[in-house]
Parts: structure tokens; sequence; C-alpha cells
């Protein structure tokens, strides 16, 4: 045997996770050689990095050591997916607890100037535990509904944690603090046009998709025109957009009283909804297509009428891949409302481009850090959802 | 029961159904036979106006097609396709449903029904009624696709190419079983196929198509013995065309020479009188005799019958 070949098989048999090995060499080089805690005179100076040693009581400290490295550990060699779990989980507790207390005892009392931010160090590892702890998640298979709760319940510790202070005096937190009034609503309206441009699309794509099903020349028609529109960047998009919603608000005074301007969120929603018709109509016909036609050829052959075939069989069995179309439409759309902020239509968007043009880094963060959480939460619900009309009937 | 007349279908400039005429009887089952593409499916699709003809017209019962809407004219008539076409969506009890539901049948009512097909196509009601199709053997949801045509108990049932997917063994079985349906439900059956032998096996007078055009509609017998057309005898089969005569007629329809018991020796071979000539001809080469005692269901003999009888039967005119 060749020594590459024993080395193969030597590795073959040792029980090391490849990902895992991955993960714990990377978080480990991040929290040894990359600044945990970056301590700034104020918000958009670059800070210097933190010594912990010189901040935290050694016993603490060492504990927290302790329970990295046993998580890490966990990461290479253990099997089983729940400890997997539990490592992960018990990373991300221990790397955001290490990072508030460091903040509190930075933070001199009242000052609202200084700001203790998470390094370079804290950011890696804190992802490679959230990749271990999906990971683990992913290898349990849940079902959709044991997925879905166990967003909720995330989602509620995480509110419950923020709300109750702990994370008060990290550079973040007191970012938020001086936001708070404007986080809501941006939310508010970055969901509204993500959801409201998606459901704009999914009423008149879905008519659309039915239509190019039955009429092939308009298929390739209609799919070249929403191909085109899917190429333009979504800036040059919203510019083209505007001059267009001024003349149409200029000369219908009705448009106007409706919102519908040059600039701010009609452009905006305007091209968020072409953008989302692409995948809606392309999903509506691959999905029609799909249908086996000997069963369409059956419900026609027994009386049912067009609207009964259409309705009863042909929909239903395109239904997931037309929910496929949608999540990528919602999740496309939750990312590119962001571009919006720059043409005046709000969203979180406006936070990542204000911390942009002040060098704020915590406020890039402070819109982007939900943004990714909603594409994330979006992708999950309606992934759940269609794993369970599949699990319904036909593999 | 059905009289179709002067049936025509064009596609273009390419006739596809060139002007058929032809009837079926009440309770007769008609098989449509004939090469790919010879006009068969869209013959029987038009029956049912997933096709409109181009010209003639179709009556069934006295009565145009033409003069109802086709859903309607559709939910009077069983359509049974190869492949079932059933609804992966749907239990196999919601998809025998589907027409009573499109009737507005009570739903006791659609109930009663579905157990009582599932349980004449030997699927026990407990066991598959909840069950989706993709669950059940190929044989098994071809059967929920026949018991599903025959939910509203239609008169007229159409079938296309319907076994065409199943192997041969279970392809026999299917057979057997619509035969028994039918008189069962004395239902009025057209099947198109391709096979010459499910054809004569099922079809009470086979029509043999080519082209568009019908040539022949008869019975197995004269179709074998009198071949209106040189296609038509070669679409039955030359070389073996005595044997597929044999087919037709099962030994106990023949005249048999009384036995006297102490004569029928235990080395003579029995045989069944539901086999055919051809099944009965191949027993006594193979156990090499020449004659064998026939015998009923319960072993009761009724005669001795000899290869030269057989033989007989295969003669030509
Ligand atoms: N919708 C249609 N448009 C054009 N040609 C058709 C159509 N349907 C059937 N045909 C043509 O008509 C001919 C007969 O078809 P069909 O009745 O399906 O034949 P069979 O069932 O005997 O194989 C074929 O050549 C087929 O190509
Ligand atoms: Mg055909």
């Amino acid at each position: 045997m060749s020594t590459t070949a024993a080395v193969r098989v030597f590795l073959r048999r040792l029980p090391v996770d490849p990902l895992g090995t991955l993960l714990c060499a990377v978080g480990a080089l991040a929290l040894i050689c990359l600044p945990f805690l970056v301590f700034k005179a104020n918000r958009i100076v670059p800070g210097d990095p933190v010594d912990l040693a010189q901040v935290l009581a050694p016993a603490p400290l060492a504990a927290a050591a302790l329970v990295l490295a046993a998580a890490g550990l966990c990461a290479v060699f253990a099997a089983g997916a729940r400890l997997r779990l539990l490592a992960g989980l018990a990373g991300i507790v221990v790397i955001a607890l290490v990072a508030a207390a460091g903040a509190d005892v930075l933070t001199p009392a009242g000052n609202r100037v200084v700001r203790v931010a998470p390094g370079a160090g804290f950011w890696i590892a804190l992802i490679a535990m959230a990749l271990l702890a999906t990971d683990a998640v992913t290898r349990m298979r849940p079902r959709p509904v044991v997925r879905v709760l166990a967003l909720a319940v995330t989602v509620l510790v995480v509110l419950a944690v923020l709300a109750h202070g702990t994370f008060d005096q990290l550079s973040l937190m007191r970012e938020y603090a001086a936001h708070a009034d404007r986080f809501a609503s941006e939310l508010r309206r970055h969901l509204w046009l993500a959801l409201g441009s998606l459901t704009a699309a999914v009423l008149v794509g879905l008519p659309v998709g039915v239509l190019c099903h039955r009429v092939p020349r308009l298929r390739s028609a209609v799919l070249s025109v929403l191909n085109l529109i899917q190429t333009i960047p979504a800036i040059a998009l919203f510019s083209m957009l505007m001059a267009p919603l001024a003349l149409l608000a200029a000369a219908v005074p009705l448009a106007a009283r409706l919102g519908v301007r040059g600039i701010g969120a009609a452009p905006a929603a305007v091209a968020l909804f072409l953008y989302a018709l692409l995948p809606v109509v392309g999903n509506t016909v691959a999905g029609l297509r799909r249908v086996s036609p000997a069963a369409v050829e059956a419900a026609r052959g027994m009386g049912m009428t067009a609207g009964q075939v259409l309705m009863s069989v042909e929909l239903p069995l395109a239904l997931p891949v037309i929910l496929t179309g949608v999540r990528v439409a919602l999740v496309q759309n939750i990312g590119l409302v962001t571009i919006a902020a720059l043409i005046g239509g709000g969203g979180l968007g406006s936070f990542v481009f204000q911390g942009i043009g002040q060098t704020a880094i915590d406020l890039v963060l402070l819109g982007a850090i939900p943004i990714v959480a909603l594409a994330f939460a979006a992708a999950l619900l309606l992934d759940a959802l269609i794993e369970t009309l599949r699990r319904g009937a036909a593999p | 029961m059905i009289q179709v007349e002067h049936l025509v279908r064009r596609y273009g400039e390419r006739t596809v159904v060139a002007d058929v005429s032809m009837d079926m009887a009440r309770g007769s089952m008609t098989a449509i036979v004939g090469t790919s593409g010879s006009g068969k499916s869209t013959l029987l699709r038009m029956i049912n106006r997933l096709v409109e003809p181009s010209a003639g017209r179709i009556l069934i019962d006295g009565r145009d097609t033409a003069a109802e809407p086709p859903h309607l004219l559709r939910r009077r008539i069983g359509y049974v396709i190869q492949g079932h076409g059933l609804f992966p969506h749907r239990t196999v009890a919601q998809n025998i449903a589907t027409v009573p539901r499109l009737l507005g049948w009570a739903p006791e009512r659609i109930e009663t029904r579905v157990r009582e097909l599932l349980t004449v196509f030997q699927l026990d009601p407990a066991q598959y009624g909840a069950a989706y199709p993709h669950q059940l053997s190929g044989g098994q949801q071809q059967r929920v696709g026949v018991a599903r045509a025959l939910a509203a108990e239609p008169a007229v049932l159409l079938m296309d190419e319907p076994f065409g997917a199943l192997d041969p063994i279970i392809r026999a079985k299917a057979q057997e079983d619509l035969l028994a349906i039918q008189r069962r439900f004395g239902t009025t059956v057209v099947l198109v196929t391709h096979d010459i032998d499910e054809a004569f096996r099922l079809g009470s007078r086979v029509a043999v198509m080519s082209e568009g055009r019908l040539l022949q509609y008869d019975t197995p017998a004269m179709l074998l013995t009198h071949p209106a057309d040189p296609f038509v005898a070669r679409m039955t089969g030359v070389s073996d065309r005595a044997l597929k005569l044999l087919s037709l007629t099962r030994v106990g329809e023949l005249r048999l020479f009384p036995v006297e018991a102490a004569t029928a020796g235990a080395a003579e071979p029995r045989i069944d009188a539901s086999l055919s000539l051809r099944e009965a001809l191949a027993e006594l080469l193979w156990q090499g005799t020449g004659h064998g005692i026939v015998c009923d269901a319960t072993g009761r003999p009724l005669g001795r019958i000899s290869v030269a009888d057989i033989a007989a039967h295969g003669r030509g005119p």
C-alpha cells in the first residue's frame, strides 16, 4: 500500500467531520489572530483592538475559552447532530456574552460618544458557530413545522434578550438606540415594499403565466421581455422609472394624490414588481408544463370545464413550483428594497447608505443585519410551506 | 346505441379520419385496431368531442352529440387512457368520485358507489380508499382508472390503449376483468388498441383502420376468413391465421363425442371446457395422446375431443 493510500485510509477511519474541522479552524484562528472587540473614541473613527485579558476577570474569561474549546472539539469529532447543535448554540451564547461583558466594562458610565464595537474576530467566530448550528439542524432533517417553530423561538429569544438590555453598551445597540424612533418605521416600510410589490407580481404574474402556458407564441415573447428586465441593474431601472412616473404624477392628479412621484417609494415599488414578475411567471409556466398531460386529458375527458381543469388539476399540481418562484421573488425583493433607499424609497437600506456616507460601520450593520435576517426567515418559511405541499401528495 | 355517420377530421391539408361510418350495438364491445397514426384515437376522441369532427355526425341513443355542451356530454361517457391519468394529488377515493362530484351527487351516494367500485375491482376500500395513486402498483392504478371512468354509471365507455402500459401477465388479467365488468354493467365499450390479439380477445366486433380509413368492421372470425383488403389480411396475420381462428372458439362450444364412463381412461388428459381450441390443441400436442376428455368446471366429463376435431375448425373457407 502506498503512503498516500495509507493516509487516506487512516483519515477515513478517523471520525473527523470535514466541515466541522474547517469551522473550528477558522473560528479559532479568528479568535486568536483578529481583534474580538474594538474601542473607538467615537462612532466614525477606526478604533483600537481591545486586549480582553486586561478587561475581563480571569475566571469568567477562562470559562468562556473552555466552552469555546469544547464547542470546537464537538465540531471536529462529535457525530450526533444534537450535540453539534448544542455546541453551536453554546458557542453563540458565550461569544455574545463575552462581547457584552467587555462592552459593559469598557464604556465609561454615562458616556454617549465612546463606542465598543465587535471586531472581525467576533464576527467570524460567531458566523462559524452559527454555521455549525444550522448545519446540525440540517442534519437532523426536521419536519417543516419544527423548522418554523425553531425560527419562531429563535426570533422570540433574540428579541427578548435585546429588550432586556444585555447588549445595550455594544456599538450596534447604541446605534439602534440613537435611531430607535426611525427603526420600526423603516422596517415596516421595507417589508411593505417587498411584500406589496410581490403581492402585485403574484396577482399579475399568475394569470400571465397561465396565459403564456396556453398560448405558446406569447410565452417566448413575455419571458424574453421579463428576462431583459432582470438584466437591468436595479439602480438603472429605478432611474429609468423616475421620469415616466414624474410625468404621470404631473399629468394625472389622482396618481399624485395616491403617492405616485418620480422619486420615493413609487419607482421602487414598480421596479420591484417588474423584477418579481420573472420568477413568478417563469415558474408558473414551468409548473404548468410539468403537470402530467395524461391527468389533464383525463380531467377534460371526464367532463371538467376548462376552468375546473385549471383550478382543481393544473394549479394544484403546479403549486409547489409556483411557490418556489414566489420564494425566489420574495428573497430577491427583500434584498433589492435596500437600494430603494438611494432614490428616497426608505426602508432599512437608508441606514446602510447613511452609514456609508458617515463612514459609521455600526449604522451600516444596523440596516444590513435585519435585511439578512428577513431574507433568511422568508426563505425558511416558504421552503417549509413548499415541502409541506410536496409531502401531501405525489413525489 | 352509437351511430357514427360519415365522420371526417382534417388537420390542415391532412385528412386524419376519412369518412368513417359504423354502428356499435348496445352492450357490445368494439375494438378499433390499426397501425400507429392511423387515426384510431382521433376517431375515439370525436365520440366524446375531445376532438370536434370536420364533417359527419355521431348519434348516441339517436341523439346528435353536437346538440349538447361537450363537458356535459363527457360526464355521461366513461373515458380511460393509456397511463391511467389519475390525479396524483387526490386519493384513490377522490379520484373515483370525480364525475359523481361534477354531477352533484349526494356525498353518501358517492361514498357508497366508491366502496362498491373498489370492491368490484378487488381493492379493499379500507386499505386503498385513502391511498394516493403513487402508492399503488401499475395494475392497481389501471384498475382505479377504469373504476373512475365507470363511477357515474355511464352507458358508454371509451378506452384508448388502456392496457398499453401493463406487462403481459397483468395485462391478460386486466383483459379478463374488463370482460367480466362489461358483462356485469352491460356497458357499451369502444376500445382502441394496436394489438390485434387484444382486439380479437376483447372485441365482439373489430374495426380495422389504416391511414384514416375504416377498411373493415366485422366479427373476428369474418376478418380472419374473409378479409376485405390485403392490408386487413396482413394486419390479422397470414402465417398463424388458422391458430387465431382456433383461439376464437371455446372447447365447450363444440359438439363432442359422448364418452362411456368405462372408456374414459385415466391416461387420457383432461381438457377444461373453458379453454380455447388453440389452448386445447397445444395441450393435446404436449401430452402426445392425440385425444383427451373434456370436463366442465366441476370435473364432470362432457365428451372426447381429438386433434383432428380441432384441426377441422382451423380450416379456411
Ligand atoms: N392535434 C393534431 N394536430 C395535427 N395532427 C394531429 C393532431 N392529432 C393527431 N394528429 C395526426 O393525426 C394522425 C392520427 O393520429 P391518432 O388518431 O392519434 O393516431 P393513432 O391513435 O391511430 O395512433 C397522426 O398522424 C397524428 O400526427
Ligand atoms: Mg392513439
